[in-house]
C-alpha cells in the first residue's frame, strides 16, 4: 500500500467509562474503497465518526491515540473541526436531506463556504447531481422539496450534497441498509465510480456488498480491529479464526 | 361437512361474533361529548358577547324609531354623563314593583306625590327624562312588560350615528354627545402589540435557539425553567413593575413627556409574551431532528450556521405559531395595558405617547357603564372584535402552518 491517506495509531474511544474502541491501529489507502465490517455494536460507526470528529458532539466521549490524515493529527488542539469536516464528508445510514428544495440541499454546502454567485452555484448543483448519477431523474424538479423523493433518491441526493463541498474523503455509514435492491446497486455502482477521485470508507454489514464494492476490508469485533487486508484475501483466506467465522456466517 | 369426526374449529360464527364493549363505547362517547362541549362553550361565549352588542346593528326602521325617540327627548343624554344613576336605580325598582306603579310612571305624572320621595330632593321637572332613560335598562333586566317603550328607546343614539362615530378618532363614551371612535383604540392596540412583539419576538426566539442549539445540557436545565417561570407571573405584577420601575427608568433614558405610554406598555407586555413564545419556539426547535444538525455539521458548517440556516428554518411552522400566540397574548392583555399605557386614546405614530387599547377599554369601562346602553353595547362589540381577531389569528396560523409550510417541507 503505497498511498496512505489515513494513519490510525492506537486509537481508543470511551463513552464515559465504557471502552468502545480498543487501540485501533490501521492504514487506510488513498483513492480506494475500504470497507468496515463486523457484527452490530462492534464499533464500526463509532470508528467512522472518529475520522471526521462527529463524536465531538457527544459530551461523554473521550479519545486517546492518534488519527493522522495526510500526516496531520486531526485531534490536535490547533485543528479546526469545521475545516476537517469540509474535507471529510459523511453519508449517514438514514438519508437525511434538509427540509428544503433539492437545489437548496446541494447549494447549502457551497453557500456556507461563502459562494454567492448564482451561475457558479447552478454549475455545482448540476455537476454534483451528475456525479451522484441522479441528475437525469431530478433536473426538472430542482425546486421540489427533497423530502418528497424516494428513499434511494434521497440517499443519492445526500451523496451529491456531500460531493458539492468537494471533499477528499467520503465516509459512508451503511448507506444502503434501508434501501431496496435496485437503489442499493445504484449506490454500489456510484461508490465504484467515485473512488477514482475520492478515498471512500464504507461501513456495511452486508458481506456481498463489501466484497463487491471494496478494495480493502477491515473486520471489527467488540471494539477491536481483528484483521485488515485486501478484500480478496480477507474473503478467500482470512488469517484470523474470528474473521473466518464471521464471513462464513457462523456468528453475527 | 362430515359429521362423524368432530374437528375442533377455531373459526366459528360464535367465536368471531361481534362483541359489544360497553365501557369502550361509553368512554368514546364521553370523550367526544367533552370535545363538542368545549367547542360549544367557546361559541356560546362569542354568541353571548356578540349578542350584547347587537343593538348596534339595528339599522333601518329601528334606527328611525330611535332617532324619533332621540328627537322627542332633547336633553336625555345628560342623564348618562352626570347623574349618579347607580344609586337611584335600586330604589326605583323596589318601589315601582311593590306598588304597581310602572305603567303610570311612563305616562303622565299621576304619581307626583310619590316621586319626590323616590328621587330625593330633585325638582320634579327634571325627573321625566331620567325615568325614560332608565326604562330600557329595566326592560332588559326585568322580563319585558312594556315592549313598545323598550323598542323605542333602546339606544339613545341611532345605530347609524354610533357607527359613524366608530371611524373617528375620539373616544368619548360618556358625554352629552358620546363619540365611540375606535380608530384611536385600534392604533393604540396596534402600537403596543407591535412594540411588544418587536421586543419579545427576537428575544424569545433567540433565547430558544440558544437553549436548543448552543447551550450545554446543564445551562439548558437552568435557563429553561427560569424563563418559563416568567409565564407564571401574574400580569398585575408585571404591570406594577412597569408602572413603578420601567416607566421612570425609560423616562430617564429617553426623556419623553408622558410617563406611561405605548413603549412602556409594550416592554411590559413583552415580558408577558416572552415565556409563551420562548416555550413554544423551544419545543419546535428541539423537535427538529438531530439528523439535520448532523448533516449540516458533517458538511463543514459551523454551529452558528447550522442553527440559523438549518435548525431555525426547519422549525419555522412552530415558531410562527409561537409568535402568533404571543400576538394573541399581547392583544388581549388587559391588566398591563391598564396600568402601563396611560389609557389615552390618541391617534399618533409616536411610540412615546399614551395609548388606550381595546382590552384596557373594556376592563376600565365595563364596570361603569349602564346595562343596555350604547356604551355598553359598544364595549361588547369591542369584545367581539377581540374574539374575532384572535380567532382569525389562529385560523391564519393553522392554515399557514398546515398548508403552505408543511407542503414546502414535506414535498407535494
Ligand atoms: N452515544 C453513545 N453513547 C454510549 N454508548 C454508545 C453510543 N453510541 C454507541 N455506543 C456503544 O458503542 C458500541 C459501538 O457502537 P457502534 O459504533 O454504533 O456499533 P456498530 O456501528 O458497529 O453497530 C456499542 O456497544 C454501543 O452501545
Ligand atoms: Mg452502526
Amino acid at each position: 500500500m503505497k498511498d496512505i491517506k489515513i494513519k490510525v495509531n492506537d486509537l481508543s474511544l470511551y463513552y464515559g467509562d465504557k471502552k468502545a474502541l480498543n487501540e485501533i491501529t490501521m492504514d487506510i489507502p488513498a483513492n480506494k474503497v475500504t470497507a468496515l465490517i463486523g457484527p452490530s455494536g462492534c464499533g464500526k460507526s463509532t470508528f467512522l465518526r472518529c475520522i471526521n470528529r462527529m463524536n465531538d458532539l457527544i459530551p461523554s466521549v473521550s479519545i486517546t491515540g492518534k488519527m493522522l490524515v495526510e500526516g496531520v493529527d486531526i485531534y490536535d488542539k490547533n485543528v479546526d473541526v469545521v475545516n476537517i469536516r469540509k474535507k471529510i464528508g459523511m453519508v449517514f445510514q438514514k438519508s437525511n436531506p434538509f427540509p428544503k428544495s433539492i437545489y437548496e440541499n446541494i447549494a447549502y454546502g457551497p453557500r456556507i463556504n461563502g459562494m454567492k454567485d448564482k451561475t457558479e452555484l447552478d454549475e455545482i448543483v448540476e455537476t454534483s447531481l451528475r456525479q451522484a448519477a441522479i441528475w437525469d431523474e431530478l433536473k426538472d424538479r430542482l425546486d421540489d422539496s427533497a423530502l418528497g423523493l424516494s428513499g434511494g433518491q434521497q440517499q443519492r441526493l445526500c451523496i451529491a450534497r456531500t460531493l458539492a463541498v468537494s471533499p477528499d474523503i467520503i465516509l459512508m455509514d451503511e448507506p444502503a441498509s434501508a434501501l431496496d435492491p435496485i437503489s442499493t446497486s445504484k449506490i454500489e455502482e456510484l461508490v465504484h465510480q467515485l473512488k477514482e477521485q475520492y478515498t471512500i470508507i464504507i461501513v456495511t454489514h452486508n458481506m456481498q456488498q463489501a466484497a463487491r464494492t471494496s478494495d480493502h476490508t477491515a473486520f471489527f469485533y467488540m471494539g477491536n480491529l481483528i484483521e485488515m487486508g485486501k478484500t480478496n484475501s480477507i474473503f478467500t483466506k482470512p488469517v484470523q479464526k474470528q474473521t473466518e467465522d464471521y464471513i462464513t456466517g457462523r456468528f453475527g | 361437512m362430515n359429521s362423524e369426526s368432530p374437528i375442533k374449529k377455531t373459526f366459528t360464527q360464535e367465536s368471531l361474533k361481534k362483541q359489544f364493549r360497553l365501557s369502550e363505547f361509553l368512554a368514546e362517547k364521553f370523550i367526544s361529548m367533552i370535545a363538542f362541549l368545549s367547542i360549544a362553550i367557546i361559541f356560546l361565549i362569542f354568541i353571548f358577547v356578540f349578542k350584547e352588542s347587537l343593538p348596534l346593528f339595528s339599522f333601518g326602521s329601528d334606527a328611525k324609531a330611535k332617532t324619533e325617540a332621540q328627537a322627542t327627548s332633547a336633553n336625555k343624554p345628560e342623564s348618562y354623563g352626570t347623574e349618579p344613576e347607580g344609586d337611584l336605580k335600586p330604589e326605583s325598582y323596589g318601589t315601582e314593583n311593590a306598588e304597581d306603579l310602572k305603567p303610570e310612571s311612563y305616562g303622565t305624572e299621576t304619581t307626583k306625590d310619590l316621586k319626590p320621595e323616590t328621587y330625593g330632593s330633585e325638582p320634579a321637572d327634571d325627573l321625566k327624562p331620567e325615568v325614560y332613560g332608565d326604562a330600557p335598562k329595566e326592560d332588559l333586566s326585568v322580563p319585558a312588560e312594556d315592549e313598545s317603550v323598550g323598542a323605542v328607546s333602546e339606544n339613545q343614539e341611532g345605530s347609524d350615528k354610533t357607527w359613524n362615530t366608530f371611524f373617528t378618532s375620539e373616544w368619548v363614551p360618556v358625554s352629552e354627545n358620546p363619540r365611540f371612535g375606535l380608530l384611536g383604540l385600534l392604533i393604540g392596540t396596534l402600537k403596543v402589540t407591535i412594540i411588544a412583539m418587536l421586543i419579545a419576538g427576537p428575544l424569545a426566539v433567540l433565547a430558544a435557539l440558544f437553549t436548543s442549539c448552543f447551550a450545554s445540557k446543564r445551562v439548558k436545565e437552568i435557563i429553561k425553567p427560569i424563563i418559563e417561570m416568567l409565564a407564571a407571573f401574574p400580569s398585575v405584577v408585571i404591570g406594577f413593575f412597569a408602572l413603578m420601575v420601567l416607566a421612570s427608568f425609560f423616562q430617564d433614558v429617553f426623556g419623553y413627556d408622558s410617563r406611561l405610554n405605548a413603549f412602556v406598555g409594550g416592554v411590559a407586555m413583552a415580558l408577558a409574551a416572552i415565556p409563551i413564545i420562548y416555550t413554544i419556539s423551544e419545543d419546535a426547535l428541539a423537535a427538529v431532528p438531530k439528523t439535520y444538525t448532523e448533516a449540516s455539521l458533517a458538511l463543514g458548517a459551523s454551529k452558528w450556521q447550522t442553527a440559523f440556516f438549518v435548525v431555525l428554518p426547519a422549525a419555522t411552522p412552530g415558531i410562527f405559531a409561537a409568535l402568533l400566540l404571543g400576538v394573541g397574548r399581547v392583544f388581549g392583555e388587559t391588566m398591563i395595558a391598564l396600568m402601563a399605557t396611560g389609557n389615552a386614546a390618541l391617534v399618533s405614530a409616536n411610540p412615546f405617547e399614551s395609548v388606550r387599547t381595546f382590552a384596557a377599554t373594556i376592563g376600565a369601562e365595563m364596570s361603569e357603564t349602564v346595562f343596555g346602553d350604547t356604551h355598553y353595547s359598544v364595549l361588547f362589540f369591542i369584545g367581539s372584535l377581540l374574539f374575532i381577531f384572535s380567532f382569525a389569528l389562529n385560523a391564519v396560523a393553522e392554515f399557514y402552518v398546515k398548508g403552505k409550510l408543511l407542503k414546502k417541507f414535506q414535498g407535494k
